[in-house]
């Protein structure tokens, strides 16, 4: 059955209802506050979601529940906004009123040089504190991730979030007080129908539903699947590629669910990292390092698991721990659906077992063996929102005589695909586990892979590191020796 | 008269924590930016085509397609210049604005396509087909000297006694060298103009500029007019650091030329990549070095050369390369030495100004011989940094023969030592690098002396626009830029500390060519020691007058005439500042003036390597903390403590928020930030995505920041306060050199680990694999 069909786009921006029918499927919301709202207090400083000038607030109902999540405007289309409320800068202060907490906070710890930055800082600190009123530095750098600042060096913001609730409560914010009626707002705005804006190839397409997105897409496998568009954003915005027609995905609730069940979790294609994250830390602790350190907290909040993988990326954080857990994806062309481990989906630089009109339904992690020790590491230049230079994700499960019974090495940014070392898995199977075994599986390391020299690391770095991480996680454990660098010095408790 | 009640003082005079006087404005979005600036009805858009090769010769360029693009008005290339093209600031000629025959680095502008929107014009741009005959190609500073590539600018050799005897006399001698990269400014704005084409060949240009005036005379260059025509405006950067000094004027050029090419109003705006690709950045160098010393470690004879990327032409690269041989001996005294410079050009963007102008590198460079010497005789660096500071007659000069009279560098280093513990934290991390296997620690106590005045004299000269209005409110306009580092803040409060009103009282308006006249750059720290004076200067003509005025008028003698908080005392009796003024306007007092300031005392002879360049130093000194981790060389700053002289400071709060900016601005430097060119002569890390600046979470652990308070400028300058802009930035080399010492321990501190910087994790971990292997040899 054909779902019904609206030709607008209908979002909240600030305190106004805006309905737009004419929407380019490139169109991103930067360019529309700034150009055609003159909304000019949302700044763009990158243009790829890396700096966070652009930072506003996006609340949407999931399941009912209105949440807030901060996302890059210049890499968010605006075709995705569909039941949206947008909520920029200029809303947090009337034009010479009294300034917002946050605001009066950034302003009395002089925590804003040449200003620039400042609004993406201030609506990030806002999205945190509404949250979490009173955060630990380790929350506000977190919070801080995905934004930029060139000038103070950081202190005096971090500063500014401890003491905003000193200065308004969080109760008394609009966003909060009023948060059951924008809701109810928003509510009104879902009418099921499938959204369909532009003309012919010029298209951006919101599906009403899974089975709907699967008919839309089997009838036009060559349009663009667009989830979070952490990465098809830059396309556009970057490579200003042609991505229409587009169909969105990040609102369909069916597509971000998370079900647990006895033997593991799976995950939505549209689930997001962020709203996955509560779900991997508690089945999966081991995960919390690396999913803290996903892109900044905007990229998180927008960025999917699926996206993550059906995008084939070789240096994709989120494949060489599910490799190595043992995941598997579900795909889905029309009513078929077919599931594969995730390491076959990979195929080649650029190719994934993927059809034509078929997409990524979902991804399924087992839960770890009783017995089983796993870790991953991500290696980067600079800790936080930086693309790994190599990624290693390490599962073994030992037997009774302390012995190799299953092992799984795989990495990212050593090969075309995320890749398992086969040699060093063979090298360490059924011996014993330690450093002789360890040193014999290094070395075969180096017939596992041929790495590249880029400009993140080079091929003799990518090799020694992805070695010592295999040391690494021997180390980690067999024994109590500190291998890692302590994260928590000088952290008030 | 009314009597008043007096008050204590006034609210934001100089020495006081005032706010940043657009911190409202910065937090609401509502302090506008060129990009924010309502655009003219009918505005146009340029986007600049680049070129796709290192160095070539351009055989044909095929516009067909991007001119019959959507939306596309025209498109200019050298052809279109009507003056010349150039904008080389130190008038070299090897600057076009537009390529013309042969591109000399992948990224140079050849065209700009001008359409209705930025979308359309961009668009266009990459549809523009050029064909490239490839020329052989030098990117790095040493393959340029191999393949007898030229200087871009006449070297600098500064030479003191002689070297010959010094290396003689020395026990000691090390031969080394080291590559120090370069850094992108990253100011988060980008660059922009905003051309508005006036009457007959006047043109208005708001410019993302650090430099208005230059960027006048560039853009006056361009269009073949004279300088009255043009007027350059700018409010606020989103950031400068060097990088709007000369770099801005390129788009406020190409922007002027369609201007007045279509009679419409026309803005440029780079994209970040095509920005990062096309605007220079700091100079990479290579130093090498030959150092004598005697077995405790003082130093005898340095014979160094330091070479720079320069890129394709000259820019500022001359004063850069300059500046980093003056910076070489940073707080020690060299009884020999030698320092050549050697700016050579190479197939990438023209490297330009980046705060600390070359000092970092000169700085970075000396301070590596002091490790060196530290690591051969088995002692702390501290020790031999002590052991060669500055001293009293005999040992005060510098290899520019310039005599270091202000020296501090002793107390601050004390203090600090005292306030971080630094004698019992290095004990703890030699004890804790004993048991640790895989995490070792280094910590580092690093002085910095800097060097404040242009070193080209005549930049030395500022001037200040002052009106007080007949309501008694004051408008202030100054030479200077804002770029976020408080100028206008400061220099408004010497405003009201000079007519003791309360700041609120003072409105900084945007820097104009119009109003304030052949202004030098906002950069070498500059700022707030020139500007402040010259509107100090200003301020104290029109008070003279009211003096007079009011000791005329009133039968006082002028000494009874007394600015106090709000109030002018007359006599016996006081009124408010207002009503003052509303009556010297009643008696034709002249209330606007126009202030100056040249800086006394300096002067530099270039070609004998003498003078006195600076007015004075500025001094600092950082003890950092750092773990290593020695299996995949990862790093964190655990802790850092700064003491940091600012002279008597002009606005504490300011200052830190420069001291703590620019120590992680530094450490940038020396760590994550790293510019990367592939073979072809491209640089890869153009983005954020791929050139990783600090993060909040890169910020040492433990952070303390201090002023010396008990500082005082010897030298009269404003308020007796110290220029803050560049060095702090430099007190990040402690970072650096505590992850040198964390690498060090693998050798057991024995072989200097020669980390180049930046001191990625990757230049880390094969260092601490070069030190593995050394101890394993011995």
């Amino acid at each position: 059955m054909a779902a019904e069909i609206r030709n607008t786009i209908r979002f909240l921006l600030n305190h106004e209802f805006v309905e737009l029918s004419d929407v380019s499927p490139v169109q991103t919301l930067l360019d529309f506050l700034r150009l055609d709202r003159r909304l000019r207090g949302t700044k763009e400083g990158c243009a790829e979601g890396d700096c966070g000038a652009c930072t506003v607030l996006v609340g949407h109902l999931a399941d009912g529940q209105l949440k807030y999540e901060t996302v890059n405007a210049c890499i968010r289309f605006v075709g995705s906004l569909d039941g949206c409320h947008v909520v920029t800068v200029e809303a947090l202060a009337a034009p010479g009123g009294p300034l917002h907490p946050v605001q009066q906070a950034m302003v009395d710890t002089h925590a804003s040089q040449c200003g620039f930055c400042t609004p993406g800082f201030v609506m990030s600190l806002y999205g945190l504190w509404m949250e979490n009123p009173r955060p630990t530095v380790e929350a506000i750098e977190r919070a801080l991730q995905g934004n930029l600042c060139r000038c103070t060096g950081y202190a005096p913001i971090i500063r500014a979030a401890e003491v905003v609730s000193t200065i308004g409560e969080v109760g008394k914010d609009p966003l909060v007080a009023e948060r059951e009626a924008i809701g109810r707002k928003l509510q009104a705005l879902k009418d099921g129908k499938r959204v369909v804006v532009g003309e012919g190839g010029e298209r951006s397409v919101l599906p009403a539903s899974v089975d709907d997105l699967a008919a839309v897409y089997e009838a036009e496998p060559d349009a663009r699947l667009v989830a979070g568009a952490t990465d098809v954003g830059l396309w556009v915005t970057k490579f200003m590629r042609d991505i229409a027609p587009v169909i969105h995905l990040g609102h369909l609730d069916e597509l971000r669910r998370i079900s647990v069940d006895a033997a593991g979790v799976t995950l939505g294609a549209g689930v997001s990292y962020t709203e996955a994250y509560p779900a991997i830390v508690e089945h999966f602790p081991q995960l919390a390092e690396l999913w803290n350190r996903i892109g900044g907290e905007q990229v998180r909040n927008m960025g999917t698991v699926g996206g993550n993988i059906a995008n084939g990326s070789p240096i994709g954080d989120t494949p060489p721990p599910l490799i190595a857990l043992g995941a598997s994806v579900t795909l889905r062309k029309g009513g078929n659906r077919r599931s594969l481990p995730l390491e076959n989906f990979f195929i080649d630089y650029g190719k994934q077992d993927r059809q034509p009109g078929e997409f990524v339904e979902s991804v399924r992690i087992p839960f770890l063996a009783a017995n089983a020790r796993f870790a991953v590491y991500k290696i980067t230049k600079r800790l936080d929102e930086d693309i790994s230079a190599v990624c290693g994700a390490f599962r073994i499960d030992l037997d009774v005589g302390g012995r190799v019974a299953d092992v799984v090495i795989a990495y990212g940014g050593m090969a075309g695909t995320p890749k398992r070392a086969t040699h060093a898995e063979a090298a360490l199977k059924g011996r014993a586990w330690d450093e002789v075994s360890i040193e014999a599986a290094a070395a075969a390391m180096a017939t596992d892979y041929t790495p590249l020299t880029d400009w993140r690391a080079s091929a003799a770095y990518r090799l020694l590191v992805a070695q010592n991480l295999l040391r690494r996680f021997h180390l980690e454990t067999t024994g109590t020796e500190t291998v890692r660098l302590d994260r928590k010095v000088g952290m008030a408790v | 008269m009314n009597v008043m009640q007096p008050i204590d003082r006034i609210r934001g005079g100089v020495h006081e924590k005032e706010r940043h006087e657009s911190g409202h404005k910065h937090v609401t979005g509502s302090a506008e930016y060129i990009d924010d600036m309502p655009e003219p009805a009918g505005t146009l858009h340029a986007y600049l085509g680049l070129s796709q090769r290192a160095h070539a010769e351009i055989v044909s360029i095929d516009f067909s397609e991007a001119s019959s693009s959507p939306g596309v008005v025209g498109i200019l290339t050298a052809e279109d210049i009507p003056g010349e093209n150039d904008i080389s600031p130190v008038h070299r000629h090897d600057d076009p604005v537009f390529a013309a025959g042969k591109v000399e680095f992948h990224g140079q502008p050849i065209f700009a396509v001008v359409a209705g929107t930025r979308e359309a014009a961009r668009r266009a741009a990459a549809r523009v087909k050029v064909e490239y005959r490839d020329l052989p190609h030098a990117i790095d500073v040493l393959e340029a000297a191999e393949a007898d590539y030229p200087l871009v600018f006449d070297p600098l050799k500064l030479e003191r006694g002689d070297i010959e005897t010094g290396f003689a006399k020395a026990r000691n001698v090390i031969e080394g060298e080291m590559r120090i990269g370069g850094q992108d400014h990253f100011y988060l704005e980008g660059q922009i103009a905003l051309a508005i084409p006036g009457e007959d060949d006047e043109i208005v240009v708001h410019s993302s500029t650090q430099h208005p005036s230059e960027t006048q005379h560039m853009v006056g260059q361009v269009l073949g007019v004279a300088a009255h025509a043009v007027t350059v405006n700018v409010r606020r950067m989103g950031g400068g650091f060097g990088g709007k000094e000369t770099q801005a004027n390129l788009f406020a050029a190409v922007a002027a030329i369609a201007a007045k090419k279509y009679g419409r109003a026309v803005k440029i705006r780079p994209d970040r990549d095509d920005d990062m690709t096309a605007t220079g950045k700091r100079h990479d160098f290579h130093v090498g070095y030959r150092i004598g010393f005697d077995d405790e470690g003082r130093i005898e004879a340095i014979d160094a050369t330091y070479s720079a990327r320069c890129g394709f032409s000259a820019d500022l690269s001359g004063p850069v390369t300059d500046r980093a041989l003056f910076h070489a001996d940073n707080c020690y005294f060299f009884p020999h030495v030698r320092l050549r410079s050697k700016p050579l050009k190479t197939n990438t963007v023209s490297n330009t100004a980046f705060r600390g102008f070359g000092g970092p590198q000169g700085m970075v460079g000396g301070e590596r011989m002091i490790e060196e010497i530290g690591y051969a005789l088995g002692k702390d660096p501290l020790e031999i940094r002590k052991a060669n500071f500055y001293g009293d007659e005999g040992r005060n000069l510098t290899p520019y023969h310039q005599r270091v009279e202000d020296n501090i560098i002793g107390r601050i280093v004390e203090e600090l030592e005292t306030s971080a513990d630094y004698a019992a934290r290095r004990k703890a991390v030699l004890a804790f690098n004993r048991d640790s296997r895989i995490v070792k620690r280094g910590i580092t106590l690093t002085p910095v002396k800097f060097g404040i005045s242009f070193t080209k004299t005549e930049y030395n000269q500022a001037g200040a626009l002052v009106h007080v209005y007949a309501d008694g409110s004051i408008q202030l306009n100054h030479g200077g830029t804002e770029m976020g580092q408080g100028l206008y803040t400061k220099v408004a409060q010497v405003v009201a500390d000079a007519f003791q009103v309360d700041l609120d009282r003072i409105r900084v308006t945007a820097t104009s060519t119009s109003k304030v006249p052949n202004t030098s750059a906002t950069a070498a720290s500059s700022g707030s020691d020139l500007n402040g004076m010259a509107a100090a200067d200003a301020a104290r003509q029109i008070k003279a007058r009211l003096i007079r005025f009011a000791a005329e008028c009133y039968g006082v003698a002028e000494s009874d005439v007394v600015f106090e908080p709000n109030v002018v005392r007359v006599g016996a009796e006081r009124m408010a500042f207002s009503a003052f003024i509303k009556a010297a306007y009643g008696a034709r007092v002249q209330l606007s003036a126009a202030g100056f300031y040249k800086t006394p005392k300096i002067h530099w002879d270039r070609a004998e390597g003498r003078g006195r360049p600076f007015f004075y130093y500025a001094y600092g000194a950082s003890c950092s903390e750092v773990s290593v981790d020695t299996l995949t060389g990862e790093y964190q700053v655990d802790r850092t403590d700064i003491l940091h002289d600012v002279g008597r400071s002009l606005n504490p709060a300011i200052d830190i928020g420069q001291v703590e900016g620019g120590f992680v601005q530094g450490m940038g430097w020396l760590t994550t930030e790293e510019l990367w060119w592939d073979d072809k002569g491209r640089l890869r890390t153009h983005a954020p995505s791929t050139y990783k600046i600090p993060l909040a979470s890169d910020r040492p652990r433990i952070f303390n920041v201090k002023l010396a308070e008990w500082s005082v400028n010897r030298e009269e300058t404003i308020g007796r306060s110290k220029a803050v802009g560049e060095p702090p930035l430099m007190l990040a080399i402690s970072v650096l050199e505590a992850i040198s010492m964390a690498a060090a321990s693998v050798a057991d501190y024995r072989i200097c680990p020669r980390i180049d910087a930046p001191a990625t994790p990757e230049r880390v971990l094969m260092a601490i694999e070069r030190l593995r292997a050394a101890a394993r040899k011995e």
